[in-house]
């Protein structure tokens, strides 16, 4: 049947949008729990979680929205993706849990706090090493047959899915270290500052080990990127532009760039690798129409979506606008 | 041994939910009751309601907090586990979800920061309103999950083309047949809820004489609610079985331990359903009642379970004992409400001991009732998933093996515990604290770190050992 608009690519739109959100906004709160065992001092501490506190858990209703929002649009995504990563997704909850408990009761905890500190700091990186595993599992496909997932419990677990699951850990953490320059002043903040440095470099050697490693996992994306010329190559070139915005911004102690710079750092890889895989939502057998839900499920749920989602985004923008400027002291 | 991922998802499952069910259920009727009091102290001026306001609000936040937390694992459950159902029905399953998301857990969030941080910063009614639509926020969440729930249990609206759902016609499938006695059900459990912990948290601290005015109007609230709510309760539940009886027959008969097709059936007062032999032992039994309950008539005919064969049949023990249980917890409860009432004459519900210390054993009777009458509902319905369409089995994810599932069973079951008695802990400070802990004056540092749901609790968490 003839449909009048392809709700399919809204859909995608959408959903992708929701993704970004996502990442970038845990990105930034996930990332002080990586940076937290680090950390100069515990006053620092007090003040990296001070700093991500108010917003957190506003930003994981995105994680909610994005499951829902794929069984609502995308069923075959979430009916292959969280059987083939069972035990990962099992991980990155366990670890969404301890770390979100974490924040509530570390400041009430006097001699049992040093517990909610390593449960911030692993249940951070454990989830976001977890994340950062799916990607890889997505960029590698997934055994399937008829539309139902047929491969093993830990097929997702490769060595290709070890260095994407770290490569977000640093990813995840230089957006963390970068939002500190923005929300902090003095010695924290210039320790945010060494600590950019030192992520970025190790960022983009992640993002060189993956970049030449992908091909030999994907015939597709070898084929997609080196095919002849292709506007898709301005996308790693935006993303090392960001790179370089976020070095000399760093070494001119800007506060505000490093963080934007690091957005578009995430913004462009996050749009490359899309590309590398279009139109590809199940790889390496179904596309975004196969893996669509019915047109009139997508069309109940999109006149919802265009009717909720600006207040939902407006209410986001005030209490970011709310919790402005710069965090100061401990709560102690 | 051989490990059955089918019954270490299904204990997963009931694990899981059972454990987050505890949590929205007294939400949703806190909510309310602190609406109520934001209303009545702008409508009075009385400074007592704003004390009880905010002791109560700081119970609110725990128990949210902890209800978001373990919320989260459910939205993830049923494509782990489940992954052929939530394909074959996510034409419906998804919309109605993520409604759920857009239209209830970013109001919820939304007004929540408000409510419980907002006092000093917003009018009055500005933050009756947020109390308002956090409210409103927990109960258009149960209405989408209850409508999800229900059409499990009476699917209505949809149709199957090659193995998957499509919705026909959505008011069908959302306002499907059981949805509104369930909904009527879950919203009075949720004020019984709320109601049985504010009587039993006043009673306590009226036998500790604290700040006894206030809680003495908590208590005289509370106390009214159950009178007129426990009633209700049973009346709906009664239409809500009728409405069991004619969609889902078997589960009824299993309520009933009624193993054969016959009229002027007895009403079980005890017995041990025996499935292995089709029969009960021990019975106790009124003749003629449940026929008269169920028909109207002494003498009308109630389906027993020997209308499908022995494999079909739910686990009877477990649903007959369940619904038992439920039903005990209800008849306490109307019992409290009347003895709450007889007590009234001379203020004595306010002096007695028994009936105090009673109503702080009676605030766990809400919880026990709530999950006794999920289990029933739920293991009622096996061995289906979706009522005669599709069963536990056919919906189960199919790579999914015994090692895998008993790996996360144990795991969410150590997390859970964990979560759970560090917040149980902290919900025990809370309540020592008092409203007098509730309604010190904060510091500006605490203003300022009071912006997360459980740190809007002004206790200590290694406080009153």
């Amino acid at each position: 049947m003839e449909q009048p608009f392809d709700l399919v690519i809204i859909w995608a739109g959408i959903i992708g949008f929701s993704v970004m959100m996502y990442v970038l906004m845990d990105g930034f709160d996930l990332g002080q729990g990586i940076l937290y065992p680090f950390a100069p001092d515990d006053h620092s501490r007090d003040i990296m979680m001070n700093s991500v506190a108010p917003v957190w858990d506003g930003n994981e209703t995105w994680l909610v929205m994005g499951g829902a929002g794929l069984l609502g649009a995308f069923p075959l995504v979430y009916s292959v993706f969280l059987p083939a990563l069972y035990i990962g997704v099992f991980l990155m909850l366990a670890g969404l849990i301890f770390r979100g408990v974490a924040f509530e009761f570390r400041f009430k905890a006097n001699t049992t706090k040093y517990i909610w500190d390593w449960a911030f700091a692993g249940g951070s990186f454990v989830a976001t090493f977890a994340q950062g595993a799916v990607v890889g599992a997505y960029v590698q496909g997934f055994a399937t047959d008829n539309f139902v997932y047929v491969g093993g419990a830990f097929d997702w677990l490769t060595p290709f899915t070890i260095i994407t699951g770290l490569g977000l850990v640093a990813g995840y953490a230089l957006l963390g270290s970068t939002w500190l320059i923005m929300k902090t002043e003095g010695e924290l903040q210039q320790w945010a500052y060494r600590v950019t440095l030192r992520l970025l470099v190790l960022v983009l050697l992640v993002f060189a080990i993956i970049s030449i490693y992908t091909p030999f996992v994907d015939a597709g994306v070898m084929e997609r990127w080196f095919h002849g010329f292709s506007i898709i190559w301005f996308l790693p070139l935006l993303a090392l532009y960001s790179a370089y915005l976020i070095y000399s911004s760093v070494k001119k102690q800007q506060e505000g760039l490093p963080f934007v710079a690091t957005m578009g750092l995430f913004l462009f890889t996050y749009l490359g690798l899309l590309a590398s895989k279009w139109p590809y939502l199940v790889p390496p057998d179904y596309t975004l129409w196969d893996a669509a839900s019915a047109y009139e499920s997508q069309l109940f749920l999109l006149l919802g979506f265009l009717f909720v989602i600006p207040f939902v985004l407006g209410y986001i923008a005030w209490s970011y606008w709310i919790f402005r400027g710069k965090v100061k002291g401990g709560y102690h | 041994m051989e490990l059955d991922p089918l019954l270490l998802s299904r204990i997963q499952f009931a694990f899981v939910v059972c454990f987050h069910a505890i949590f929205p259920v007294f939400t949703i009727g806190l909510a309310s009751f602190i609406a109520v009091l934001e209303a009545l102290s702008l409508k009075t001026g009385n400074p007592l309601w704003q004390r009880l306001s905010k002791f109560w609000i700081q119970v609110f936040a725990v128990v949210f907090g902890m209800g978001v937390v373990s919320g989260i694992v459910m939205s993830f459950q049923f494509g782990t586990n489940w992954s052929n159902f939530s394909y074959a029905t996510a034409n419906f399953l998804g919309p109605v979800l993520s409604y759920e998301v857009i239209t209830a857990f970013f109001l919820e969030a939304a007004f929540l920061g408000v409510l419980l941080f907002g006092r000093d910063k917003v009018p009055q009614g500005v933050h009756l309103f947020a109390a308002m639509m956090v409210a409103l926020g927990t109960f258009i969440s149960s209405f989408w999950i209850l409508s999800a729930n229900s059409l499990m249990q009476t699917p209505d609206g949809l149709v199957l083309r090659d193995g998957l759902y499509y919705v026909a016609s959505w008011t069908d499938a959302i306002f499907n047949p059981s949805f509104g006695y369930r909904f009527l059900h879950m919203a009075l459990a949720s004020f019984l809820t709320a109601s049985f912990v504010v009587a039993g948290v006043s009673a306590w601290f009226i036998m500790q004489k604290r700040e006894l005015a206030a809680n003495k109007k908590a208590l005289s609230i509370s106390l009214w609610l159950i009178l007129i709510l426990a009633p209700a309760q049973v009346v709906v539940g009664d239409f809500h079985g009728l409405n069991t009886l004619k969609h889902q027959p078997m589960k009824v008969a299993a309520m009933e331990g009624n193993w054969e097709t016959g009229t002027g059936v007895p009403l079980l007062l005890f017995a041990l359903p025996d499935q292995e032999n089709q029969q009960n032992l021990f019975e106790i039994k009124i003749p003629k009642l449940a026929s008269f309950i169920l028909t109207h008539d002494w003498d009308g005919e109630v389906p027993g379970l020997n209308e499908v064969a022995p494999e079909m049949q739910p686990p009877v023990f477990i649903v007959f004992w369940a619904f038992r249980v439920m039903v005990a917890m209800g008849m306490l409860m109307v019992l409290f409400g009347l003895a709450g009432l007889w007590l009234r004459r001379g203020d004595r519900y306010l002096e007695s001991k028994p009936f105090l210390n009673g109503l702080r054993v009676m605030s766990l009777s809400p919880f026990i009732a709530v999950l006794s009458g999920w289990i029933v509902t739920e293991t009622g319905r096996a061995p289906w998933l979706i009522y005669e369409q599709m069963t536990h089995a056919q919906g189960l994810t199919p790579s999914l093996t015994g090692g895998m599932a008993l790996f996360t069973l144990i795991g969410y079951v150590l997390v859970y515990a964990m979560v759970f008695s560090a917040g149980v802990f902290y919900l025990m400070s809370v309540f020592r604290g008092g409203l007098e802990t509730a309604n010190a004056e904060q510091t500006d540092s605490d203003v300022e770190k009071a912006q997360r749901p459980i740190s809007a609790a002004n206790a200590n968490l290694d406080g009153g050992l």
